[in-house]
């Protein structure tokens, strides 16, 4: 399913904060339908390369570029590549008091997809589905934004955004931590419907390889020091899984 | 007749258009079929009175009135600088813009129906309002009460009106619940008042849906001292909603209202406020409730624009098991200082009081809250609870937090708690990421805090209020 046409391209990417050198030097091409996983140990740069991806403005973008479907994402607010079709599912999603979900959803649903996706039955039919596919209940949309969810209700809320806002890229950071089996299992089951038989492609970041039993990578990317020091199939994450990240080190 | 009191029958004024940043700053010419010049007198308060035909008690307490405010020094709180630059001599104290009150909307003179239709009172009055009285300047030039409203035996009348038509209870109640020393501004109010709402509910009706009422200033140099009563008998209940805009004028307005309500015993009376005045305004206002036994009285109260408010819905709970709640918001930008908050008096046991107040500052605004809550020794089970949430938008801005309690009855259970946060840049990133512009992002952050202020309005004050503070949240980025 692979190689005529590319989602996403990073090329040479080197991004630092305040400074510092995070990322150094980073290639990586998805095409159409793919799932690709990035591994790698806390600070070695995963959240950076998710959060650059998406744009957040306190990165520095030295060299390189992020491309998707042959246009760079470099000069684009985040709101501009979200209605690109960039998602971000975040690692530690922030709250909104007073901002309720269902209407946050809508509103959402609107500027990406537009007004007309997000009025009528059509719409509170696909939200019902995708909430009963994640176990949310109806109450779910009068809380509040984040508010005092729950870890797993917050990640499980997080992939309800990703299946209606239908994203041409997915980057799912760190959507695992936290949640357990089952959690992952729901989890999982929403992003292989969300990106399976489409032409969509979704970016796992994770530091384990328990969701990468559930969604099936096509590739595996390992991340050390800012760098992607060995790419290979879904192997390469049981193997990492067994002998750690020290090896990798030392090759 | 002294020296500023002449009336002057006018359509010449020039109507400057202010354009720009206020939205609903535009303004219809000024063609008034009365006004005073400007300046304060004894005089002019004798003419206003004789004018309007009144009973010699009312011009009586007005001259009482306008010698106490002459007396009386300004308020030594609040923004003092900002209360020295008030100029009272160049502040016109009566304008007539219609010459009779009107009942049907098409009588209305046109360029005031463009006016009203803009701010779309006929379209809201279809669909679900109960009756509308709209003070254009000083007088009210519509007035309609639907005719159920009129077979419960409601009076819903402009103050004038009410003082023609029901001089006894006018008489039993003014000034029963504001006295005209009450403070500077009440006493200005009480000397010059004009215009306003009279609401009479009698004994155990409900008024099922909200009444409401629009103000605005549209003349320059306008003052504008609305007057209002409500008094709810027995058992009964209502629900009055005031909205207030005003068009943007080079020169500072005055806005000095008083309310009155009276809650008799068991009745429940909500009043909800948005004033949006222009950032010119001073706003400088007295409300003032009282509760008998199990009455129940709500301040919703929406405070965007002006220069500076200084406003604190207050209640007296007179009554045993009465209950008292103030709700308010307030939103300070560029050059604008927001004094409110609220004052609840428990004078008699198991009293109940909830005071909620959220603030907003942004590009260098002034954000204060001032509370006080009383319990008195003989008031026995009271309950209070206080909660001020403040929100900063950027480094020049200030929030202040004067809360006051005494509380002089050891079986008294307090409540008090206070925050103050900042929009953090993680939280317009996770917005944004959304598709969300970053002024929609802060528009999405500021409606929120305001959401439990927002859910006590009615729909479409709580779409105008999201409007507003959308169109505040534009270019305040960066």
């Amino acid at each position: 399913m692979s190689g005529q046409s590319t989602l996403l391209e990073i090329r040479d990417l080197h991004v630092g904060i305040d400074g510092n050198e995070i990322l150094r030097g980073i290639d990586l091409k998805m095409g159409p339908g793919e799932i690709h996983a990035i591994m790698g140990r806390n600070g070695s740069g995963k959240t950076t390369t998710a959060n650059v991806i998406m744009g957040h403005p306190d990165f520095d973008v030295e060299k390189g570029d992020v491309i998707l479907e042959g246009e760079s994402l470099l000069e684009l607010e985040a709101w501009e590549r979200a209605r690109k079709g960039v998602f971000l599912s975040f690692q530690y999603p922030q709250a909104v008091p007073g901002l309720q979900v269902g209407n946050f959803l809508r509103k959402s649903v609107a500027s990406i997809r537009g007004e007309d996706e997000a009025k009528g039955s059509v719409f509170r039919e696909e939200l019902t589905s995708a909430m009963e596919s994640l176990d949310i209940p109806r109450s779910f949309m009068s809380r509040y934004v984040n508010d005092g969810f729950s870890g797993g209700e917050k990640k499980r809320f997080e992939i309800l955004q990703l299946m209606l806002l239908k994203p041409r890229l997915a980057v799912l950071d760190e959507t695992d931590s936290g949640l357990d089996i089952d959690g992952i299992r729901t989890v999982s089951e929403g992003v292989n419907a969300a990106i399976r038989g489409t032409d969509s492609a979704a970016l796992i970041i994770t530091h384990y390889s328990r969701i990468l039993e559930h969604v099936q990578p096509d590739m595996v990317h390992v991340l050390l020091d800012g760098r992607i020091v060995a790419s290979g199939g879904p192997e390469l994450a049981t193997k990492l899984e067994e002998r750690g990240y020290e090896w990798l080190k030392e090759e | 007749m002294a020296e500023g009191g002449v009336i002057r029958v006018s359509g010449d004024s020039e109507a400057r258009e202010a354009v720009g940043e206020y939205k609903a700053g535009w303004h219809d010419p000024e063609n008034s079929t009365i006004r005073f010049d400007f300046g304060l007198s004894e005089e002019v308060v004798r003419q206003i009175s004789e004018l309007k035909e009144e009973p010699e008690w009312m011009t009586d307490i007005r001259v009482k009135a306008f010698k106490h405010f002459s007396e009386r020094p300004m308020p030594t709180w609040g923004n003092m600088s900002m209360l020295e630059e008030i100029d009272f001599e160049n502040i016109c104290y009566y304008l007539k813009s219609s010459d009779s009150t009107e009942r049907d909307w098409e009588d209305v003179p046109e360029d005031i129906r463009n006016t009203f239709e803009r701010l779309g009172i006929p379209e809201a009055e279809q669909k679900w309002l109960s009756g509308v009285t709209a003070q254009y300047e000083s007088e009210a030039v519509y007035h309609s009460i639907r005719e159920d409203l009129e077979k419960q035996g409601v009076i819903f009348l402009d103050m004038d009106s009410g003082l023609k038509e029901y001089p006894e209870i006018v008489k039993k109640w003014f000034c029963s619940v504001v006295p005209y020393s009450d403070n500077k501004f009440s006493a200005l109010n009480t000397a010059v008042w004009s215009g306003g709402s009279f609401i009479y509910v009698p004994e155990g009706v409900h008024v099922e849906m909200p009444v409401q009422a629009y103000f605005r200033i549209n003349a320059k140099n306008m003052g504008q001292f609305e007057r209002t009563l409500i008094i709810a008998d027995k058992g009964s209940s209502i629900h009055y909603v005031e909205g207030c805009t005003a068009p943007s004028y080079s020169t500072d307005s005055l806005h000095s209202a008083v309310v009155e309500l009276v809650a008799l015993p068991g009745s429940h009376i909500r009043y909800s406020t948005i004033q949006n005045w222009s950032s010119n305004v001073y706003n400088l206002v007295t409300k003032r409730g009282i509760a008998h036994e199990d009455a129940k009285i709500e301040w919703v109260d929406g405070n965007i624009g002006s220069k500076l408010t200084m406003k604190y819905p207050a209640v007296i709970l007179k009554g045993e098991g009465s209950h008292a709640e103030v709700i308010s918001v307030a939103y300070s930008g560029e050059g604008q200082h927001q004094d409110a908050g609220a004052k609840i008096h428990h004078l008699a046991s198991n009293t109940t009081s909830k005071i909620l107040s959220k603030s907003i500052s942004k590009n260098g605004g002034r954000g204060t809250y001032r509370g006080m809550v009383t319990v008195s020794p003989k008031a026995d089970n009271c309950k209070l609870n206080v909660v001020c949430d403040a929100l900063i938008l950027d480094e020049g801005s200030r929030s202040d937090t004067y809360p006051t309690m005494e509380v002089a009855n050891p079986s008294a259970r307090c409540e008090h708690e206070a925050s103050v946060s900042k929009v953090s840049d993680d939280q317009l990133f996770y917005l944004m990421s959304r598709g969300h512009s970053e002024e929609e992002s802060l528009a999405m952050i500021v409606n929120g805090f305001f959401e439990p202020f927002t859910r006590e309005l009615p729909m479409e004050y709580a779409v105008e209020l999201n409007q507003l503070m959308a169109l505040e949240m534009e270019g305040s980025i960066g």
